[in-house]
């Protein structure tokens, strides 16, 4: 996988590893309340512990996310959020820290923007890559010439449901990391991890994946330090949307560090 | 990995094999044309696989069609009639005019054919669930039918809003046993109750079908509803032939995502000289933009699991379309439309709410029918075209135009009667038909 050594993403979960860390990730949605807030918040992240940064462009129809994801996108969306301005949210992230800054997008908008524009757009303003909830490799030509072109990360999601030949077909397609959805369902945290991530997680390794990381349901230290014995990184996202909701940007920092104390490895 | 093909080209291929003689029936998917797929989760993805693969099989069981021949006959009453709407056709420049009446089905229109085939095929992958979405409440009353005869449990997601005003449908599915769970996220609407279903759908897989209520979304929903649907063109055609001895000129049917259009155009795609028409909901007209019209305006994009044309802003968020009929009302179209529209082998137009009444009100008095207003734009679509052939040469009289009457209009009655006064202004009718309630 020659082509990892350029991958932003990659680098910053192998950083982590060094240090003997589970890579932490973060998501948090762009707009939410507003862009100049997404932009302070993501920077606190970056300052409390989080390797790498995950904000999400606002969607009409988001099918993957549960209710707090949805309710905070709507609120951005109607707070007059434009698709365009995601780029500002990147570059106002990559200005300020040195975390690798990926972008979540359900597919319409990128398709709508045009898949090699917005590449583009992103490469400039020093995004890593895109996370595609909506997109498999079967649909993602375009996409994949794009990121080649411009030295993006595609992450793609396996589940437990994907099947051997599927695991492999898109472990093969991911530049960065694997991004393993560790339960049946939508975004939104929940009491325990599902044994089934481990299951996940290994057949990813066995499909020659470098590196997967954990995410869905993921809210607390714990299940961070759990995660951490078998996943390279854990994803974290409506926890920290919530805490962003209920207490803004010092809220945000202060669950990233506490999470962060679930990172150091065994 | 293999790279998808350019769309454009992949739509200029097939148009061009089709121009060269080739055949446009029993497309198989995932794509037609630059349109169809599978734009959707992962998770998802080996539940559709798992579907394709049954109904793959089901389509070669002589068992399977037996018992969806069987359930035809003797639950939903078909074949339907073929009725001649001869005083209605005074209208439409005097050409004859037919009607294929799939409002006399059991449950009121179109939809029982594909949720009596879904079910059985949840019933063969050993699903003991299905999830369904619904607008006005028709697919929802339908899925709740086939549910309660197969012995199947039933959810069904419907807008908040939809649930308020559609409160008599809310209870229909409850009588039938369905479990109606009201959608208050988003905008509320048709489209919400989708999403709404797929996030049922990735969490409860293993139990759980989806039975999607149109031609659209995720292969094989697109080529599997259609093909359920294939029935009202197959049946039409033979009618057309053994009633009049020859073809008619034009097909009329009315869009919302697609599914009584395509089952009827099925059965003439291949017949060069039958030209195809769907109309779209026009709402209070195109220039609007409070419409439903997804092919005359909309833009290529996915959502719901498909490629297709979809109204969507500069930022490829979705718009909310809006229809008098409940049932058109819905901002994506399914893929094999798109794929129709784009090579010129059907032709979409968009008929406005005023438009759609004064058809719905026409047949009422002409035929003694009351049609569904979803099946209104279809009447509305087939008097203008009716009028484009009486002032083409040669003798209107000899001319045909079909129409899907895809649904009856009973549940309409009250918005009806709003639309056309008809209530005291102190009666609950007058209060309901206000709110948008549909009987």
């Amino acid at each position: 996988m020659s082509i990892g050594t350029v991958s932003k993403s990659a680098a910053a979960i192998e950083r982590a590893r060094a240090a003997g860390r589970t890579a932490l990730i973060a998501y948090l949605p762009a707009g939410f309340p507003d862009v100049q807030t997404t932009i302070d918040a993501a920077v606190a992240l970056a300052e409390n512990g989080v390797d790498l940064i995950e904000i999400g462009i606002p969607y009409s129809d988001p099918v993957m996310d549960g209710a707090v994801i949805q309710q905070a996108t709507v609120e951005a969306l109607q707070n007059g959020f434009a698709v365009r301005q995601i780029f500002d949210v990147v570059k106002g992230i990559t200005d300020r820290t040195d975390a690798a800054v990926l972008v979540m997008t359900y597919w319409n908008p990128v398709m709508r923007m045009g898949v090699r524009d917005f590449a583009r757009r992103l490469a400039e303003a020093g995004g890593a890559g895109l996370i595609t909830p909506d997109l498999i490799p079967d649909e993602a030509g375009e996409w994949i010439a794009a990121s080649d072109e411009f030295g993006l990360d595609r992450v793609f999601l396996v589940a437990p449901s994907s099947s051997p030949e599927r695991m492999q077909s898109t472990v093969d397609a991911t530049r960065g990391f694997v991004y393993a959805v560790s339960i049946m369902g939508v975004t939104g945290a929940r009491t325990a991890v599902s044994s089934a991530a481990r299951e996940v997680v290994d057949a990813a390794h066995r499909a020659g994946a470098e590196r997967a990381c954990v995410g869905l349901g993921v809210s607390t230290a714990d299940q961070v330090r759990e995660i951490g014995a078998y996943a390279d990184g854990a994803i974290v996202g409506t926890a920290l949307v919530a805490a962003l909701r209920d207490g803004g940007v010092p809220a945000v920092a202060a669950l990233a560090k506490d999470l962060s104390s679930g990172t150091p490895k065994g | 990995m293999t790279d998808t093909p350019q769309p454009q080209s992949d739509t200029e291929s097939a148009a061009e094999a089709f121009l060269a003689g080739g055949s446009l029936r029993h497309a198989q998917g995932p794509y037609f044309g630059a349109y169809g797929g599978r734009w959707m989760p992962e998770s998802l993805i080996a539940a559709l696989d798992e579907l394709e693969e049954t109904f793959d099989k089901a389509k070669s069981d002589p068992e399977f069609l037996a018992q969806v021949a069987e359930l035809n006959r003797s639950y939903s009453g078909r074949p339907s009639l073929l009725t001649e709407a001869r005083r209605f056709a005074e209208h439409a420049g005097g050409v004859r005019v037919f009607l294929k009446r799939e409002d006399l089905n059991h449950t009121g229109s179109h939809k029982i054919n594909n949720v009596l085939g879904q079910a059985l095929l949840a019933k063969r992958m050993g699903k003991t669930r299905v999830i369904a979405e619904t607008g006005a409440g028709q697919h929802g009353v339908a899925s709740a039918t086939a549910a309660a005869l197969l012995g199947l449990e039933c959810v069904v997601y419907m807008g908040a809003e939809d649930c308020r005003r559609q409160a008599l449908n809310v209870a229909r599915m409850q009588l039938l046993g369905a479990e109606v769970i009201p959608v208050t996220n988003g905008s509320q609407t048709l489209k919400d109750a989708i999403n709404d279903a797929l996030r049922d759908w990735v969490a409860n897989v293993d139990t759980t079908h989806y039975l999607l209520g149109t031609a659209a979304g995720a292969h094989p929903f697109p080529a599997m509803v259609r093909y359920f649907h294939e029935v009202i063109g197959e049946e039409a055609r033979e009618q057309m032939l053994s009633t009049t001895g020859r073809l008619p000129d034009a097909v009329c049917a009315c869009i919302g995502g697609g599914s009584n259009a395509i089952g009827i155009f099925h059965g003439f795609l291949d017949d060069r000289d039958v030209a195809l028409y769907g109309f779209e909901a026009g709402g209070d007209g195109v220039e609007s933009g409070r419409h439903a019209a997804t092919i005359t305006l909309g833009r290529p994009g996915v959502l719901h699991g498909a490629r297709s044309y979809l109204m969507q802003n500069d930022d490829g968020q979705t718009i909310e379309s809006h229809s008098i009929s409940a049932g058109l009302d819905y901002p994506g179209v399914g893929p094999e439309h798109a794929f129709l529209a784009d090579i010129g082998r059907a032709r979409y137009e968009p008929i406005t709410d005023a438009e759609a009444m004064e058809a719905f009100r026409l047949l009422c008095r002409t035929e003694g029918i009351i049609p569904a207003i979803e099946s209104a734009h279809a009447l509305a679509g087939a008097l203008k075209v009716g009028q484009r052939l009486a002032a083409e040469p040669g003798d209107p009289g000899e001319k045909i135009v079909l129409v899907n009457l895809s649904g009856r209009g009973d549940k309409d009655v009250a918005t009806a009667a709003e639309w056309f006064d008809l209530l005291p202004e102190d009666s609950a009718e007058a209060e309901i038909g206000a709110e948008g309630e549909q009987l």
